[in-house]
């Protein structure tokens, strides 16, 4: 009885070590099966889910226009103050005095891409972007002003 | 064809010693010199080995994985290992402030200086063995059990908790090992009446003693594979190092040269325990051979034997690799249990059988 | 100078090591003391605090919208099941009725993350075991779950997607197709983990019989999720305080009553498979309608104290609000499974090897960042 159960236990051992070793030869055979994506030379096909979220950006039309009031939602809403937003006064061409945004700083190594500030934005103004390369050798690279030099706000966008 | 297949290690060495012998004539001097050529031949050759085999385990890794393995460096890679030890050959040689300075040091060059011995009495090819000593497998047995002494060493001189954990482990381990590896390596020496590697790979001249021996000398030579793995401490047994519970066992505190020696030695051990396995078990360069077949033993004999040699010892090279990205590490008791309860018993009940069968002339 | 004896071992004769806070196989900063008598284990000793991001505090000045994104950053693994947790707490005091699409896709997401996580359960048990081959094998299919999480979500691990109210924006078109591939996917490989790794001698014998956490113990200690569910305590919260419609779904607690490794294990492979089953009942069922209740642009959570759990991955993970009135929490606490979990490891691996210790915590699976928050 015992001889039966010690041969049994050997049997049974080495069939499920040939079992792994089945699966591990299967693969080591089939290697269209490999899964690994060479990142940096596949740069050119590599296409990222369109939400992704890797960076805020404020997209500009050709008139080089954007849609940003300067409400101050965006900041508000992140959780991290890496939104500051300076508004300054800008005289209309009908006289009236209206508050514009004068710099949009974005402060991309403290944002932790939690797209709060894209939800709370009311005119769509900016939106996470797709890129995530944002590696840089010094710190200060990584604030940004959004807002291009020149731009305005588009008509009709309150 | 027929001079490309005659080409041998065996005739190129006669050449060299013919040309030596006129160029030098002092007998003493001519012996230096041959020893000394012989020797950087060797290290050269076990160096490139040591590279090639490195490479290899990553590959193979790889492809079991699900991955490309290197692919950067060189072409397909080949040269990621050269590489690896040009970043490690610059690094500091640093030794820890609370270690033994002179044994930490001397311990690599021990582990690697008895993986070196074991390598002196293999048969490559026909007729070309660096030391045809006539007691081989003894020899090969009790130099690599010297391994032991080193790991102790640098695990103890390390001053390090988690290195002398892993230098105990070791003792435990290859003293254990050891047992399995002499029993299963007797098993052939009963059935060939000799300890000289050479007369070993002459008697599988009509066959392989894996064919030959039926089902008694598989065993030895399961047993043989599994035990050495554990003896030059290869997943699954290697508690000596078991990066996830000792972060790195003996060698955690080596860095540069020194971990390099180390990374030479596994590699030089895992071809000598493969190259013995290859030459008990499977005829060393013995073509494959079936008794009685002339015409299809004369076929096989037009491959070189030293391709027979490298293609079985790199065939269980490949099985001992594929045990280490295959399976998990067992614990420091079941490793004890594995050899003491399992694999010590059926290798003396198999010596046994194997001295009934060599003694009744069962085998072929 | 060698180490003399009286630097090896304190005054008592005892070896003792530290396992961590830097260590392979404690997949954080997390320091184990442990007292050795040879290789046997005779004391273990925890030491948080070496990755505390002090996310209570700093809940305390967010506004009730943006204090469950950083629950993302405490069981990375479970994110989805953390920001759940915080949306339903808000909306169990505003007395917020979720729209059906929203808690079906809300399941669904929370089950694939589960999936998810014990994907890499598996895959970092065999690696502390010392077997490196399951890792990339539970990682493909991780890999594919982690792909439908970036299209949906916008991320791979913090995903930010459950808001008080719903959910944050809609899913997209062929969500459901992604689905059902990865699922497929998953259940044609599902041989091969028993193969690899659970059916494997060695992986067995290293985990029968070890770190035996008894009924009472997992009781007493707090533990909870695939630990407690081991030792043979029903503590499903999915089961026991239903939220979010998981009363409407049908699905098994995995019980077992081994209590040792094994059943930890067993637990969490039978669990994977019923997280498929849930997400196959709801994946042709998406009710069509809202993603989000209307709430106020400023949340003002009512006076009083508000608790909500739900079962991460791991455990019963508690959310506790003491609102002053304010758009901002004024005390917040979270009960996190982990930190339960983890208190079971001192008390489990005596008397086991070292070894043994790493199968403990391989199979407790711990995520060190919830352990300390």
């Amino acid at each position: 009885m015992f001889l039966k159960e010690y041969f049994g236990s050997i049997f049974s051992s080495i069939k499920s070590l040939l079992t792994g070793m089945k699966l591990t030869g299967y693969y080591f055979t089939h290697h269209n099966k490999i899964i690994t994506e060479e990142y940096p030379d596949n740069r050119a096909a590599l296409k990222m889910p369109e939400r992704f979220r890797g960076e805020v950006i404020m997209p500009h039309d050709e008139k080089n226009e954007h849609q940003c009031t300067g409400c101050q939602s965006c900041e508000l809403s992140c959780p991290n103050g890496s939104i500051k937003i300076i508004t300054k006064q800008e005289i209309q061409p009908d006289g009236k005095k209206k508050k514009r945004i004068d710099t949009w700083v974005y402060h991309l190594d403290m944002c932790t891409m939690c797209g709060m500030c894209v939800e709370a934005c009311p005119t769509t103004a900016i939106l996470m972007g797709n890129e995530f390369e944002h590696s840089q050798y010094e710190k200060k690279y990584l604030k940004k002003v959004l807002n291009k030099p020149g731009s305005r706000l588009k008509d009709g966008v309150e | 064809m027929k001079t490309l297949l005659s080409y041998s290690f065996s005739s190129l060495a006669t050449h060299m010693h013919n040309w030596l012998k006129n160029v030098i004539t002092n007998d003493l001097l001519l012996t230096v010199t041959e020893l000394v050529i012989i020797g950087v031949c060797l290290l050269v050759f076990l160096i490139l080995l040591a590279f090639f085999l490195g490479y290899m385990e990553r590959k193979v890794a790889a492809f079991m994985e699900l991955r490309l393995g290197p692919n950067r460096v060189g072409p397909k890679g080949t040269l990621q290992i050269v590489a690896d030890t040009v970043k490690l050959l610059f690094k500091e040689g640093f030794t820890p402030d609370a270690a033994d300075k002179f044994l930490f040091n001397l311990a690599p060059g021990i582990i690697i200086t008895t993986a070196l011995l074991a390598v002196a009495p293999i048969a490559y090819a026909k007729g070309f063995q660096l030391w045809d000593i006539n007691i081989g497998v003894l020899y090969i047995s009790s130099v690599s059990s010297m391994a032991v002494i080193g790991i102790l060493m640098a695990g103890w001189s390390s001053s390090n908790k988690y290195s002398l954990i892993g230098a105990m482990r070791c003792g435990a381990q290859i003293v254990s090992y050891e047992l399995s590896i002499g029993l299963s390596l007797i098993s052939i020496v009963v059935l060939t009446g000799s300890l000289s590697l050479n007369d070993i790979v002459e008697s599988q001249a009509n066959g392989w003693w894996i064919f030959k021996g039926h089902i008694p000398v598989l065993i030895s030579f399961v047993i043989f594979v599994v035990a050495s793995t554990a003896e030059i401490n290869r997943a699954p047994f290697d508690l000596v190092e078991a990066d996830q519970e000792l972060t790195g066992g003996f060698n955690t505190e080596y860095a540069g040269m020194k971990f390099a020696m180390f990374l030479m030695a596994e590699y030089i051990n895992l071809f000598v325990v493969s190259a013995v396995a290859a030459t008990i078990f499977l005829g060393g360069w013995m073509p494959f051979h079936i008794g009685g077949l002339t015409g299809f033993n004369h076929i096989m004999d037009y491959i070189p034997s030293s391709i027979w040699f490298f293609s079985k010892t790199l065939f269980i090279i490949f099985i001992i690799m594929q045990f280490r990205w295959t399976f998990p590490r067992l614990r420091i008791d079941q490793l004890l249990n594995l050899e003491w309860k399992y694999l010590l018993p059926i290798s003396m009940v198999n010596v046994l059988l194997v001295t009934l069968m060599a003694i009744m002339g069962w085998h072929f | 100078m060698l180490l003399g004896e009286e630097d090896h071992f304190n005054e008592e004769g005892e070896f003792v090591i530290n396992i961590g806070p830097q260590h392979p196989s404690t997949h954080g900063v997390l320091r184990l003391k442990v007292w050795l008598d040879g290789e046997t284990i005779k004391k273990v000793e925890p030491h948080l605090g070496y990755i505390h991001r002090s996310i209570e505090k700093m809940s305390e000045s967010f506004s009730y919208r943006q204090f469950g994104y950083i629950t993302s950053r405490m069981d990375y693994l479970s994110a989805h099941m953390n920001n759940q947790a915080c949306a339903l707490v808000v909306e169990k005091a505003l007395q917020v009725e979720v729209p059906a699409r929203a808690q079906v896709i809300r399941i669904i997401l929370c089950e694939l993350s589960r999936l998810s996580s014990h994907l890499l359960w598996f895959a970092s048990a065999g690696l502390d075991l010392g077997g490196v081959t399951p890792f990339f094998y539970a990682f493909r299919e991780r890999e594919a779950i982690n792909s439908i999480m970036e299209e949906t979500c916008g991320a791979r691990l913090t995903q930010n997607f459950m808001v008080p109210g719903g959910i944050i924006t809609d899913l997209q078109p062929d969500f459901q197709k992604r689905i059902k591939e990865v699922l497929k996917q998953f259940k044609d490989n599902y041989h091969e983990y028993n193969e690899i790794l659970i059916g494997n001698v060695i992986f067995q014998n290293r985990m029968k019989d070890v770190g035996v956490l008894t009924r009472e113990d997992a009781i007493a200690l707090g533990c909870t999720g695939p630990v407690a569910r081991a030792s043979g305590l029903s503590c499903d919260i999915r089961k026991h305080y239903p939220y979010d419609g998981y009363e409407k779904i049908q699905f098994d607690e995995v019980i077992l009553t081994g209590g040792d490794s094994w059943a930890r294990c067993e637990v969490r492979m039978a669990e994977m498979l019923q997280s498929v089953h849930i997400i196959e009942q709801l994946i042709d069922n998406i009710p069509e309608g809202d993603i989000v209740a209307k709430t106020k642009n400023v949340i003002k959570l009512p006076k009083g104290e508000f608790y909500q759990r739900v079962e991460t991955a791991r455990g019963e993970l508690g959310v506790y609000i003491v609102s002053d009135g304010g758009s901002t929490p004024y005390r917040c606490k979270y009960r996190s499974p982990n930190f339960s979990n983890l208190m079971a490891i001192p008390h489990i691996s005596k008397g086991h090897k070292i070894g043994d210790l790493i199968a403990i915590m391989a199979t407790i699976d711990l995520i060190i960042p919830d352990i300390d928050r």
